[in-house]
């Protein structure tokens, strides 16, 4: 195989064979790539996967449904709350539940605090890769907000287990959602600090623009979700075609770009931020009271007080926290808008405690997908480039 | 008259007559024991190697970065070659399909060497008991430092560096190989 420097010159090139990862500071955790080399140009570009591989699916297979909550925050650990939020709410779909409006909203905050801090570890790296080390200390400054306030919600900074089946494992702290007002309107002026140094920086562009092209039919065939999707020009947010939650009571654009390079990725997903923000806004204004939890006890354990007083609720309780609910047989799908795209559950229940099949739909695993057809043609320069870009998180691609 | 400086003290400090920094200057004589010189410049130039595997990669970003800030210790040198580093940082789950790429990069470090394990996967598999998953970091490699939590927060992991540097400090004799 003859590469393209041999044609041009003359001189007699070898291909050779490189192998990037499983560990290197920037395949963001652990992904092995095997790249072929004509020089400096990749001609060929094979992603190995599974370095990361848990066995979640397996394991939800043993567990109670209450009890999976937690292993899906470890999928996309960047994004615990959103992760729980598509998982709680396909066993609600299967339970034929609704939440009480008020956990709706607070759900909705939760999901966008989510996207945010998941965006922002993207910023950080993707920028850190490139050599613009500075936007990474401006990244982390700002979740570690985030992470706060988190915290006071939930008692954890990641990993936080917070959405119940049937709604909140508890309602806001008092000045909680005062912080995360006050959050919110200072956010967009110091998301300005990582802007301004990049969005018009000559080197960044140059590093960016045209680089990774992901082209409209490929992104569609390659059933891509999420950012890299929008910055190839096709406008799909689950959040607008298939409103869930309260997304349709509020008002918020769906960032779309056409380029399909990672300079498009990167608009597309400063922008998602700041709608983020306008959505927070939103709900806190609109948010009712009321109770966060649902009240039927054969789904939710009841509350601590009446457990400790009457004999029924104690006999709900046990049979909560030894057995769980047995949902009707069936199967469901549902998927949420996570940050990295459409993340999908989909169980079947054969009318036990346990799900007899949990099948998880990461966007990032599909999203991957895009990286054996784009990376041939660039330098290997870009190739750390293209792999931030499209923001893959190994838990999540792996499972 | 000048004493050696007692074992296990800080060396470069010299217990004897002469009160004046001038006048310790201008002998220009520090006396210590090899161990103790030894200890003393491995535990305050821990170079990390973070194998960030899973979701305690995150936490230790966040103790590298902004707020918590791990330079204060001078342990900020994060080198992703193992060839530079001499301590690993074991953060997140080890698969069976990692665990001979951990153990390569374990010895590739050059003597001597530490490892913390952070995490309850890295110290005993988690919450992950499955066909896929090595039960602890410590089938694999030796482990010095154990830093719980499903993640540990940054200031256990920074804890938990302390407690190794504590460990360099007391060893019976600095590790010459």
């Amino acid at each position: 195989m003859k590469g393209s420097f041999e044609k041009d010159t003359g001189v007699n090139t070898d291909i050779i064979e490189l192998n990037m990862g499983p560990q290197h500071p920037s395949t963001h955790g652990v992904m092995r790539i095997v790249l072929e080399l004509d020089g400096e140009v990749i001609v060929k570009a094979k992603p190995v996967i599974g370095y990361l591989h848990r066995g979640t699916e397996k394991i939800a297979e043993n567990r109670s449904y209450y009890q999976v909550v937690p292993y899906t925050d470890r999928l996309d650990y960047l994004a615990p709350m959103s992760n729980e939020l598509g998982y709680v709410m396909a066993v609600e779909k299967l339970l034929g539940i609704e939440v009480p409006e008020r956990a709706k909203f607070l759900r909705v905050i939760l999901a966008e605090l989510a996207r945010i801090a998941s965006h922002l570890v993207w910023l950080g790296s993707n920028a850190n890769d490139i050599g613009a080390v500075t936007v990474f200390l401006y990244a982390f400054r700002e979740r570690e907000k985030i992470y706060d306030l988190l915290e006071a919600i939930s008692g954890q900074r990641m990993n936080n287990a917070f959405l119940k089946i049937g709604g909140l494992m508890g309602d806001a702290p008092d000045g909680w959602l005062d912080a995360v007002r006050a959050f919110v309107k200072q956010f967009p002026e110091k998301l300005k600090d990582p802007d301004g140094l990049l969005t018009k920086n000559k080197i960044w562009k140059e590093r960016t623009e045209g680089i990774g092209v992901i082209p409209r039919d490929l992104a569609i065939d390659l059933s891509l979700t999420g950012p890299p999707l929008r910055a190839s020009g096709v406008k799909r947010d689950l959040r607008k075609d298939n409103p869930y939650l309260v997304y349709d009571q509020l008002n918020f654009d769906i960032p779309v770009e056409t380029a399909g390079d990672v300079y498009a990725r990167y608009l597309v997903r400063m922008e998602e931020m700041r709608q983020s923000v306008r959505i927070i806004e939103q709900a806190l204004d609109k948010l009712p009271d009321g109770p966060v939890l649902i009240e039927d006890y054969k789904i939710v354990p009841p509350p601590k007080s009446e457990v400790y007083h009457d004999i029924p609720e104690l006999i709900h309780h046990f049979k909560l926290i030894s057995e769980g609910f047995h949902p009707p047989k069936g199967e469901v799908y549902f998927a949420v808008e996570a940050p990295k795209g459409e993340l999908g559950y989909f169980i079947v229940s054969d009318g036990s405690n346990k799900p007899y099949r949990l099948r998880i739909r990461p966007p990032s695993f599909v999203n991957l997908q895009a990286l054996e057809h784009i990376l041939p043609g660039y330098l290997i320069a870009d190739a750390v480039a293209i792999i931030g870009s499209l923001d893959p998180v190994f838990g999540e691609v792996d499972r | 008259m000048i004493r050696l400086a007692k074992k296990g003290r800080d060396p470069f400090i010299i217990y004897g007559r002469e009160k004046s920094v001038e006048e310790q200057l201008r002998r220009n004589i520090l006396l210590t024991t090899v161990d103790a010189m030894l200890k003393w410049s491995r535990r305050n130039s821990l170079w990390p190697l973070p194998l960030g595997l899973a979701c305690c990669a995150i936490e230790m970003m966040g103790a590298f970065f902004s707020r918590y800030d791990m330079a204060r210790f001078g342990f900020e040198v994060f080198r992703f070659s193992p060839r530079q580093a001499d301590l690993m940082i074991v953060a997140g789950t080890v698969t069976k399909k990692m665990a001979p790429i951990v153990r390569r990069l374990y010895d590739q470090m050059s003597e001597p060497k530490w490892v913390i394990a952070m995490g309850a996967c890295a110290m005993a598999g988690g919450p992950y008991n499955s066909y896929a998953v090595v039960q602890g970091v410590d089938n694999l490699i030796p482990v010095d430092v154990y830093v719980p939590g499903c993640p540990p927060r940054p200031e256990s992991l920074i804890y938990g560096i302390m407690k190794l540097r504590d460990k360099i400090k007391y060893e019976r004799e600095a590790k010459i190989l």
